[in-house]
């Protein structure tokens, strides 16, 4: 069973089917409106197509300097090693990529990548990559058709379920049996029957106010694994994506792709200085331009120039836009500029960036060809998530799996830009064939693979009652108040820019909250009924919201997508330790873990760049 | 900040509309609006949306009638006195309020046979031109808003037509893939005898209300007849089929076809 489907589900579900095995895909949005729809700027493979210097450890390198060495390293290798095959293999199922002149497939710059890396279509390559996934899923649909007589045989969509819960044995080691939800349609409750589930949820982004992230970003995954018994991991470290939107209020936070800089755009203050150049830290100074002069030369001859500060890992540009705002030099609505439109012909950004001329013009009354762009940094990714093994995305809990954003470890305390759609890939894939081999393995164990008698039946009278309360309480809270609330408390207190004082406030409201949500009330009937959806899905931004802020008090250094203002160095000492979380009796525990070392020798490099020390 | 009249489709097929009054702010959107709504007044008003971006094509209704990606209508498009009446796609089967049950675009989806590479090809062999493959590319823009189909009068009006066109949405589908340069099937003879080509009398409507501005009619559905026609009125076709050698065509897969496709879920 794979819950989620986005890219990590729907590669993950193609992988099942292909090793035999009867899978469900469960998704809270209708087949094919998933997350990744709404990734832009393209998936990071070294092709070596535009630049044949490019290899797999080239990308590995660049990961692992963008995760700030927190990376799990041997994810960080499978990732770079098989983004290439991930990538052609999309094409072979239909995907059509922007091309080079010799008609391979085109690769475009991107932050904190060497080369040009990123496989793209225009500036909606994560629309390219669904469809293909969900085409691809309706091709093997139609091939049991054929050989069975039904196209739901062996993969089977549910569209608009949401799961609530994961149903486990007992004991320490007991082991996954199936999952509990409900259909969105008609409130319907339903129960799975499952040796494995593979958690492809996504992100949490919905907790925070201003954000990139769709409704459907709750956390729901993170959150249930918890309550299951498996451990989260790099849970501070939230990415907040530079360029979002500013202007109107009601977009705030829209993203705006990183391929507005990596094909030329600039960032400026309202002094119109390309501020970035004061923002290059040591760790990258040997790469990144000087002068503008340089800068610019870099787009045409990358061999004698070094890169634009503008190029920097996300990370370090979103501190730096926070800094220059702060600091008085902002744009009107709070933002910044970013100027494409003095850099690149008119058609040549509706050629390349055409979605976001759409949205602007739209949106805005902005026309990016002709005037720049005001943007601020917005909510993007969660980096933590499941602790998983890194070969076949097993977690802690015999039978739960994990792909994509739920899942931890691979990116680090800072994620590149286009290395999410290449995980979901890589990733994805290994995550089905993880949970083929784990249940090969258990039907060949001795032990029987039928659940214990009871379990699922228990599991599920105590989900209908607990869904249900929130239908029944009739003066209890308003669920869209408490989510408001919840969303101020992260964005102010656990957000870009933290201060512990400032942390343990969040924890204390959060506590406050968490008292509220016992008594949520949604009027109204089960069909379709969003307030119910929403008071269903509090909980759970709640605990991850409490797993984030933990973390983030005990961190005390910055590094990545964490940033102390009270501790503003990055340190020696935390670069070997991960912070884990469980939960134990509802509460979230924390525990230092050894990050993990690298096998794989870093030493070949075009640049020749030695690990530094943090 | 001012206060509009919004009239909502509450309920089912035997729902009604109910008239709110509500705060609008400079910039916002329909959507924005109906988020409104469901937090201070009808927390149960049933709204299908993703993105927010227009990216994801979920939140597609009728606005003053007219088939709309809600996420994507500034409320400054209409005057400061209009009263703004959203209803669900009428193609589709209310489910409840501003939500339909779109899973007839799914079953039809299905049966169309799927991208076919040559065979002894394998992944890294394609070489495509850029000039080649952004025929397709347009097409696939597409977000599946399925406002193309709720537009189009052929199924809009006629129920009973529903099981034998896929609408512009999936004719464009059969146009994408025959135009890919790495596709080897031939969908003309389904095209026009499974999915109902011939019912297009070229109004574009389709292309009117497409928010990715994609040129169904006249890059997808004109293009796609007139490869029908060439098939259909080839000489050597005829003759071939004259002496028994039928032109191989890709049949829909079978088994895909349900008697109860076209309604409910699954």
């Amino acid at each position: 069973m794979v819950v989620g489907a986005g890219g990590a589900g729907l590669r993950a579900a193609i992988a099942a089917r292909e090793q035999g095995k009867r899978t469900a895909i469960v998704s809270k949005s209708l087949f094919g409106k998933a997350h990744t729809v709404m990734a832009e700027g393209g998936a990071a493979a070294a092709l070596g197509n535009t630049n044949a210097a490019d290899s797999w450890k080239v990308h590995f390198r660049d990961t692992l300097r963008g995760g700030k060495f927190l990376n799990d390293p041997r994810m960080a290798e499978l990732h770079a090693r098989e983004a290439p095959e991930r990538i052609l293999e999309l094409e072979y199922w239909g995907a059509l990529f922007d091309r080079t002149e010799d008609g391979r497939i085109s690769q475009r710059n991107f932050g904190g990548h060497e080369y040009p890396r990123l496989a793209h279509v225009g500036d909606r390559t994560g629309l390219e990559l669904i469809r293909t996934l969900q085409q691809r899923i309706v091709a093997l649909q139609q091939a049991d058709a054929a050989e069975f007589g039904d196209p739901d045989e062996r993969l089977a969509v549910f569209a608009e379920t949401a799961v609530t819960s994961l149903v486990r044995e007992g004991g320490d080691d007991g082991r996954i049996v199936g999952a509990f939800g409900y259909r969105r349609v008609d409130g319907g409750f339903v129960l799975f029957e499952a040796p494995t589930v593979i958690l492809a949820t996504g992100g949490i982004g919905k907790a925070f106010r201003t954000t990139s992230n769709s409704w459907e970003y709750t956390g729901d995954g993170h959150a249930q694994a918890l309550r299951a018994g498996a451990s989260l991991i790099n849970m501070e470290f939230v990415q907040f994506h530079p360029t979002g939107m500013v202007w109107p209020p009601s977009v705030k936070g829209i993203l705006v792709t990183e391929s507005v800089r990596g094909d030329g755009g600039v960032l400026r203050n309202s002094r119109g200085e390309r501020f970035m150049f004061d923002y290059v830290p040591d760790v990258f100074r040997s790469q990144y331009a000087e002068t503008e002069e340089e800068a610019d030369g870099w787009y045409d001859d990358p061999t004698r120039h070094r890169r634009p500060p503008e190029l920097l890992p996300r990370d370090e540009v979103a501190r730096a836009i926070n800094s220059e705002v702060k600091e008085g030099r902002g744009s009107p609505h709070g933002g910044v500029f970013l100027d494409v439109s003095s850099r690149l012909p008119a058609e040549e950004i509706r050629r390349r960036l055409p979605s976001m001329h759409h949205q602007f013009r739209e949106l805005a009354d902005v026309d990016i060809t002709a005037e720049p762009m005001e943007v601020g940094p917005t909510c993007h990714y969660v980096m933590g998530g499941v602790r998983v093994d890194a070969d076949t995305a097993a977690s802690d809990v015999p039978g739960l799996f994990a792909a994509g954003e739920v899942a931890g470890g691979m990116h680090g305390s800072n994620r590149l830009g286009g290395n999410s759609l290449s995980d979901l890939l890589v990733f994805g894939r290994r995550a089905g064939l993880g949970a083929a081999a784990y249940v090969d393995a258990l039907e060949a164990g001795e032990g029987d693979s039928t659940p214990a008698t009871g379990v699922l039946e228990r599991a599920a009278a105590e989900a209908v009652a607990s869904s249900l309360a929130p239908l029944k309480q009739g003066a209890g809270e308003n669920p869209y108040a408490i989510h408001s609330e919840l969303q101020d408390t992260m964005n102010d207190l656990v957000g870009i820019i933290r201060r512990g004082p400032e942390v343990e406030r969040a924890l204390e409201r959060l506590a406050a909250l968490a008292e509220r949500v016992d008594v949520l009330s949604a009027p109204g009937d089960r069909v379709y009924n969003p307030g119910w959806h929403l008071a269903l899905a509090l909980p759970n931004m709640l605990l991850v919201s409490e797993a984030v802020a933990r973390a983030a008090l005990e961190r005390t250094e910055s590094r990545g997508g964490h940033t102390r203002d009270d501790c503003p160095e990055m340190s020696a000492e935390w670069r070997r330790v991960n912070l884990s979380v469980r939960a134990v009796d509802g509460r979230v525990e924390l525990e230092r873990t050894p990050s993990r070392t690298s096998p794989v020798s870093c030493s070949h490099s075009s640049t020749g760049t030695s690990w530094p020390s943090t | 900040m001012s206060e509009r009249t919004f009239r909502v489709w509450r309920g089912g097929p035997d729902g009604e509309l109910t008239e709110y009054r509500v705060e609008v702010n400079e910039g916002e959107v329909v959507l924005d609006v109906l988020h409104r709504l469901q937090a201070t007044q009808a927390p149960d008003m049933a709204v299908r949306w993703n993105c927010k971006a227009g990216k994801c094509g979920s939140c597609s209704v009728e606005i003053n009638g007219r088939p709309r990606l809600s996420c994507m209508t500034r409320m400054s498009v209409f005057e400061d006195d209009e009263v703004v009446t959203v209803t669900p796609m009428r193609t589709f089967p209310v489910v409840r309020d501003l939500v339909c049950d779109v899973s007839f675009n799914y079953a039809k989806a299905r049966e169309i046979p799927s991208f076919t590479p040559a065979p002894g090809t394998e992944p890294g062999d394609f070489r495509m031109r850029q000039a080649d493959v952004e025929r397709s590319q347009e097409f696939r823009k597409c977000i599946e808003c399925f406002l193309c189909n709720d537009v189009c009068h052929v199924i809009r009006d006629h129920e009973e037509n529903k099981e034998h066109f896929s609408g512009p949405r999936f004719l464009m589908r059969v146009a994408e893939l025959e135009m890919h340069p790495e596709d080897t099937a031939d969908r003309r003879r389904t095209a026009q005898e499974e999915f109902g080509l011939g019912y297009c009398n070229i109004t574009k409507c389709c292309t009117e209300v497409c928010p990715e501005g994609i040129h169904i009619t006249d890059n997808a559905l004109i293009p796609l007849k007139e490869r029908v026609v060439d098939r259909k009125y080839d000489p050597l076709v005829w003759l071939g089929s004259k002496i028994g050698r039928r032109p191989k065509d890709t049949p829909i897969a079978p088994n895909v076809r349900r008697p109860e496709e076209g309604r409910g879920t699954a």
